[in-house]
Parts: C-alpha cells; structure tokens; sequence
C-alpha cells in the first residue's frame, strides 16, 4: 500500500505547491492523477517517488513511514520505485548509449552481473532492437529514447511504478505501446502504479480508477492550516 | 474548393541529409500537396517521420547538408530555390508566420513580451514612432488574445499557454497568408489544446486568404479543426484525405492511418506493432510493409500516391472519396 497522507510540499515553504494532499495506491492497482497543468500534481508524485521531500504529512509505504527522501532513503525503499518522467531528454545521460542507459541502475546498486541477463530482455520488451541500442539519445527520436527511459524504470523490477506525463510528448502509436508495456509488467508482477496526466480519456482507458487533482486537495484548506513539520 | 490559386503549392519536395561517410537520409521524398486560401491541412504522423524537416524547408531553414529537390510555391515565389536574402526579407514573418513548436524556447528570454511583440512590428509593418508602436503591439496582444495586463512580463513568468499565445500574436503581426504551425500543442493539457488550435482555426476564419499548415502527432487537435488531413509515414505521405471522411465513416484508406487511430486511447487502444524504420536505411518497396497486416509480395515496389493513398491494397472505398486538388 503507498498512502500519501496530508502532503504538503512546494519549492518555497513560504508558498507550497501542493497543500493537504491525500492519496492511496493499493499494490495490484493503477490510478491515474488527473490536473490541469501547474496544478502541483509532478510535485505531489515526486513526493511519492521518494524523490522530493515534503514539508509536512505522511508517506506511508506498506504502512511503514518513510522518514527519508532522495539519496537518503535506504536503497531498498529506493529501488522499490520505477519513475517515468515527462520529457526523456531531460531524463536521460545524453554521453550513455541507449543500451548502458537501462543498464544503470543495475550497476548503480552493485548488480552489473545481472545486465546480460536483463538488459536484452527487456530491450526488446519495449521495442527496442540490437542497433538502436548502440546509439546515443541524440541519434534516436523522442519515441524510442522515451522506450529506453521505461526499460530503465523497470530494470530493477519495482513494486511501484510512477509515470509522470510518461507520453505527453509522444504519438498515438507509441502511448499505446508504452501502455501496453507497462500493463504486461504490471500483469506479471503486480506492482502498482500511480499515473500523472491531463489527458483523462488516456488515464481512463489505462487506470483502474482515476483520480481528480479537486479531490486529492480539500477545498478551502489554502493557508488554513499552519504546517507540521514532518516526523 | 480551388477556384482561388493555392496559398502553398508543393510538388515533388524532396528532402536529402549527407552524412559524413557518404550516407544519405531521406527525410523527406516527393511530397506532393496544395494548401487553399482558408484552409486547415493538418500533416500528422509518428515522431521522426520527417514532419519537422518539411516545414524547416519551406522556411529555408534546413542545416547546411541537406539538399532539396523539386518546388514549393509561395505564390509566384518558389521557397526551395529562393536565396536566403530574399527568405529573410519577404517571406519569413511576412508571407509565412511560424507558430513554434515550444513558445518557451522560441521568446527572448531577457525581454519583456511588449518590447519583443513592439520590435516585430517596427521590423513587419510601416508603423512608425512610440506612441503608434505601442498601440499596435497591443492591438496584436489583443488580436491573439494575450491579456493587456501581461504585456510587461518576461515569458518565464508567463504559464505554457499564455507563452503559446504570444508566440501566436508574434506570428500574427506580419499578416501572412500562411500560417505554419510546427508542432504548436506539444506538452499542453487538452484545454489549452483546444483553446490554441481553436485560435489558430479563427486567424483562418477571420480573413478568408489565409491558410494554416499545422504540423502535428495530436490527432485529436487535428480532428478538431483540420479540413484535409496529410498522413506522412517515413518521409513519404502516404494519404491525403478529407478530414471528415479520415476520422468520420468510412475512415482512412492507409493501413498506416488506420493504426494510427486504432492507436487513440478512446478507440482500440492498440499500438501498430514495430516502429518506424530509419530514415537512413528505407527499403526500397513500401517502407510500412514490414508492419503492416494487410502486406503481400507486391509491397516489394514502391506504391504511387495514386488517387489519396499510396498503397497498393488500401482499404476499399466506400463511395467516391473527396480528392480535389492532389494533382499527384
């Protein structure tokens, strides 16, 4: 279960982006996070990345607490998340070839050994053949660098997946794919998935359950409430 | 729909990047269409097909090793053989307004929207003196409808669709008859989507002369206020057809068109299996043939645009299709 209980977060304490935030993932399920553009909600699956820290409120992670974000959380909370972001070439190495960038964070954790057992597999899972492996992100397309960046977010094999606009910039074609990829993954091993979008007939399509930015946020909470700090 | 000459005719438009090591990518090959005076063509398909590239070349803005081929007449001016001065001074901002495909990356960063929108009407037009600048820069605030009230900002304090809007007023102050929008709804949620290309649609409207190429993957916003659509499959098109026949009944006639829609989330969902291939290496026969169900031994030979479609077993007509002017 990941629990996102009254998260306040932002890039200014003074002025936090999101206030009061409330949301829960059950593992098996896919809820789509729907808001208009700057609404906060990249912030608040951020927060549920463990990649940023929030001023105030719960992140409870099978009921555990997460106490610590970013490179300080324990490698075991860290490597539980599979992130997708938005725009594959602000998330990608632009010096690693396509085929040493799935293979990273196996060799960020001390897992090199598993790449040629892993790396092809799942290059080919996402589309990707022998050729276009070797290239650098500036000689493929947006499309195929972005099939690249999911092989990377499931290398690891998280139990939690976190797709934050993963096909915004993409066309029918590849979103469909993409979706498709992520649903085989999900299918063979039940990890959840949390996806962020403005596109509600895509998250209604993909997700379980979509989710409304209005109702993850209570009403009339703006500046009610001093914050808490976290615990 | 022609009684009026096209605003843009395109024959043949062919478009050839040399790498070093004697490797060629066809970016674009032998494009043939016509854009009429208040009309939408909307030229979609996958990422990489060579969309871009097309439009790069009708504004003379290819890099140094691309080599082009065959015509695009602007009027009585043809883009391709055009030297740059003549680009420079009457065509680009005047005869043809771009609308960018990232608006953020497209305005100065250090200037304020009023002075960069003041500037292009000093370059543009005969306005003259500061009083008269400053009324016509927000008159084409006004016209693209950017609020008054954000005139003195800088574009990083302006939201996605506000910056699209301004790069909109900027392409509007030369009153070109052809409107050129790369790309111009990447990374908007569908609100702004709609409101953008809805604009767009009304600067047609408004002045019954011009005319907008939108380039485009969003098939919805394509849908949406398109009057023909242009499918462009490896640097070739391989359909063009009207837009209400494309996304209506009977559908689009291309095994490739119909995987793209068969792609949206509201329709099959699934994806065309494989991907494109590369530009640098086509095959010689009809380059969607690899992914294609419908693919036989005759895939082998290149399929002509014969009629709206190039392929050599499209998907029947169901009545006569609507296929004015493609003079192929």
């Amino acid at each position: 279960m990941l629990e996102l209980r009254a998260i306040t977060a932002g890039y200014d304490r003074r002025a936090p982006v999101v206030r009061d935030a409330s949301l829960t993932v059950a593992p098996g399920e896919a809820v789509g996070l729907l808001g208009p553009s700057g609404c906060g909600k990249s912030t608040l699956a951020r927060v549920a990345a463990l990649l940023h820290r929030p001023d105030a409120g719960t992140l409870l992670l099978d009921g555990t607490p997460v106490r610590r974000w970013r490179h300080r959380a324990p490698r075991g909370l860290r490597t539980a998340f599979g992130v997708v972001f938005q725009q594959p070439r602000l998330s990608a190495d632009p010096r690693l070839r396509l085929a040493d960038l799935i293979a990273e964070p196996l060799r960020a954790t001390g897992r090199r050994e598993e790449i040629p057992a892993r790396v092809p597999g799942l290059a080919d899972t996402v589309g990707l053949t022998g050729d276009l492996l070797t290239r650098r992100p500036h000689e493929v397309s947006d499309g195929q660098l972005q099939r690249a960046c999911l092989a990377r977010a499931l290398v690891l094999r998280p139990r939690w997946l976190i797709c934050d606009e993963m096909t915004a910039m993409l066309d029918a074609s590849t979103t469909a794919a993409l979706v498709a990829v992520v649903e085989d993954y999900r299918a063979a091993t039940g990890a959840g998935l949390l996806a962020v979008g403005h596109d509600q007939i895509l998250l209604d399509r993909w997700c379980d359950r979509t989710v409304h930015w209005d109702t993850v946020v209570p009403t009339g909470k703006e500046g009610a409430r001093p914050l808490t700090p976290v615990r | 729909m022609t009684e009026r000459p096209a605003v843009l005719s395109v024959r043949g438009l062919s478009v050839r990047f040399l790498l070093p090591g004697g490797r060629r990518v066809a970016a674009v090959t032998d494009a043939h269409f016509d854009v009429a005076p208040g009309e939408c063509l909307a030229l979609i398909g996958e990422s990489g097909c060579g969309k871009s590239v097309l439009a790069s070349a009708l504004l003379g803005l290819l890099p140094a090793n691309a080599r082009t081929a065959g015509h695009a007449h602007l009027g009585d001016l043809d883009l391709l053989t055009a030297d740059e001065r003549t680009l420079a001074r009457t065509v680009r901002g005047r005869r043809i307004g771009l609308v960018p495909q990232s608006p953020a990356a497209h305005l100065t960063p250090v200037r304020t929207i009023r002075s960069q929108l003041e500037e292009t009407v000093a370059q543009l037009t005969g306005v003259r003196g500061r009083a008269a600048l400053r009324a016509a820069a927000e008159r084409a605030a006004e016209r693209a409808a950017f609020p008054a009230d954000h005139l003195d900002r800088h574009p990083h304090e302006l939201s996605g669709g506000l910056a699209q809007r301004a790069a909109t007023a900027l392409a509007l102050v030369g009153e070109a008859p052809l409107l050129l929008a790369d790309e111009p709804t990447t990374g908007l949620d569908r609100d702004l989507v709609d409101r953008t290309v809805d604009e767009l649609r009304r600067h047609v409207d408004a002045d019954g002369g011009r005319a907008l190429l939108m380039i485009t993957h969003d098939l919805a916003a394509a849908e949406r206020i398109a009057d023909r659509i242009a499918v462009m499959y490896a640097g070739r098109i391989v359909e063009l057809a009207d837009a209400g026949t494309f996304f209506g009944a009977p559908g689009p006639r291309h095994p490739y068109s119909r995987g793209l829609l068969d792609a949206l989330p509201d329709r099959a969902f699934t994806p065309i299996p494989g991907m494109p291939p590369e530009l640098g290496a086509l095959p010689d026969g009809c380059a969607f043939a690899a992914r294609c169900g419908r693919a036989t031994d005759t895939c082998a030979t290149l399929p002509a645009l014969t009629g709206s479609v190039a392929c050599h077993h499209p998907v029947p007509a169901v009545r006569d299709l609507v296929t004015e002017d493609i003079r192929a």
